[in-house]
């Protein structure tokens, strides 16, 4: 079978005590959540970075002071990071090598009219 | 000066957001975690923006060619108005949050009545202002109720900081003479009539928090009269030390 990188590293680390202490702190720590905000009416949510709360309440009061307060945003979305499924950067030649070569599958034989906005 | 109450009235609502904000932004790189260290820097730079338009306000009332910051850096302390609770220090995270919380209840309906004055300029300011107050309510109230219903140790902290802050909660219901004077002419608000809403919607918020109702009759006053606590002369010091050293600084 084959090990994926995270495996590997997690058999190492279970060896290392130190990584044990350092394990134990962690799981008191607060989790992880990954902030996405609107900026503006008609666009779409963005990432904009991840921070530390209990829940999801906290998570969007901490999301409007982080990531807001400079009049960035019109809507927030929260998501605990560890819903994110992420691919595997070991994959990624099979995943997105075979979109680069042909040039027939991006959109750029057209002229896109001025009028259309975030293109 | 023509409209000395004005001023003075004008000043002691100022300066309770001056001398907040001045503790909060204490807290500058040194808050619980990242996320809380940002909130309470935020609300203290909203409370340094609303100082700004009550100081610049005083400064045209005043008509004497102090400017806003000379007005909120340049005075002694026994000038300054604010009341007790607003100096008092950072002593752990629940103390800050009790302090916050007990002052934004208070802010919040003052500022409520305020929008009513028939004075327009007071009126606008604090109807800009109400918005960003209650965030801070919803922030400091949300803390209160988490660290209250949380583990042994944050209740006990809890408690005990709303416990030792609560005698500087009767003092944001007394009325100094141009207090008064300004009640009568429209201008003012009334506070001792939001004195029973405060306490019950306090009450409530703490019962919500698994949080007793400190149960103490004697309150300490003198803010509003200029005598102040022992911690006031320390946050005058570094807030005061760059126009003092470098006078007519700007940035």
């Amino acid at each position: 079978m084959q090990q994926w990188p995270m495996q590997k590293r997690n058999k190492q680390e279970k060896k290392n005590k130190q990584f044990k202490k350092i394990k134990t702190m962690s799981t008191k720590n607060w989790p992880l959540w990954e902030i996405f905000v609107r900026s503006k009416n008609g666009l779409e949510h963005r990432h904009f970075g991840s921070l530390h709360a209990t829940d999801a309440d906290m998570a969007l009061e901490n999301a409007r002071d982080v990531y807001t307060r400079r009049n960035e945003g019109v809507s927030i979305w929260v998501v605990e990071s560890k819903h994110i499924t992420a691919s595997n950067p070991e994959n990624s030649g099979e995943l997105f090598e075979p979109a680069q070569d042909k040039v027939y599958r991006h959109p750029t034989f057209y002229d896109v009219p001025d009028e259309v906005k975030h293109m | 000066m023509k409209n000395e109450n004005l001023y003075n009235y004008i000043l002691g609502i100022a300066d309770n957001s001056l001398i907040l904000g001045q503790r909060l932004g204490e807290l500058t790189g040194h808050g619980p975690n990242l996320e809380t260290d940002i909130a309470c820097t935020n609300i203290s730079l909203d409370l340094f923006g609303q100082v700004r338009s009550y100081f610049q306000y005083a400064s045209k009332i005043a008509g004497d060619g102090r400017s806003e910051d000379d007005i909120a850096m340049l005075r002694k302390e026994r000038d300054y108005k604010n009341v007790l609770l607003v100096e008092q220090p950072n002593t752990n995270f629940a103390y800050t949050i009790a302090r916050q919380f007990l002052f934004d209840a208070y802010h919040l309906v003052f500022l409520r009545e305020l929008q009513k004055s028939s004075d327009l300029t007071l009126a606008a300011i604090a109807n800009k202002c109400i918005k960003e107050v209650s965030y801070h309510e919803r922030f400091s109230s949300d803390w209160v109720r988490r660290l209250g219903d949380g583990t042994e140790e944050s209740k006990s902290k809890m408690q005990e900081a709303i416990a030792d802050l609560w005698v500087y909660t009767d003092e944001l219901f007394h009325q100094t003479e141009a207090d008064k004077a300004m009640v009568a002419e429209g201008i003012g608000i009334d506070v001792i009539k939001l004195k029973e809403e405060y306490y019950n919607y306090v009450a409530g918020v703490l019962e919500e928090s698994t949080l007793e109702v400190p149960d103490i009759k004697y309150f300490q006053k003198g803010g509003k009269q200029g005598i102040h606590t022992e911690h006031l002369g320390y946050i005058l010091v570094e807030l005061q030390y760059m126009q003092r050293a470098y006078p007519n600084m700007e940035w």
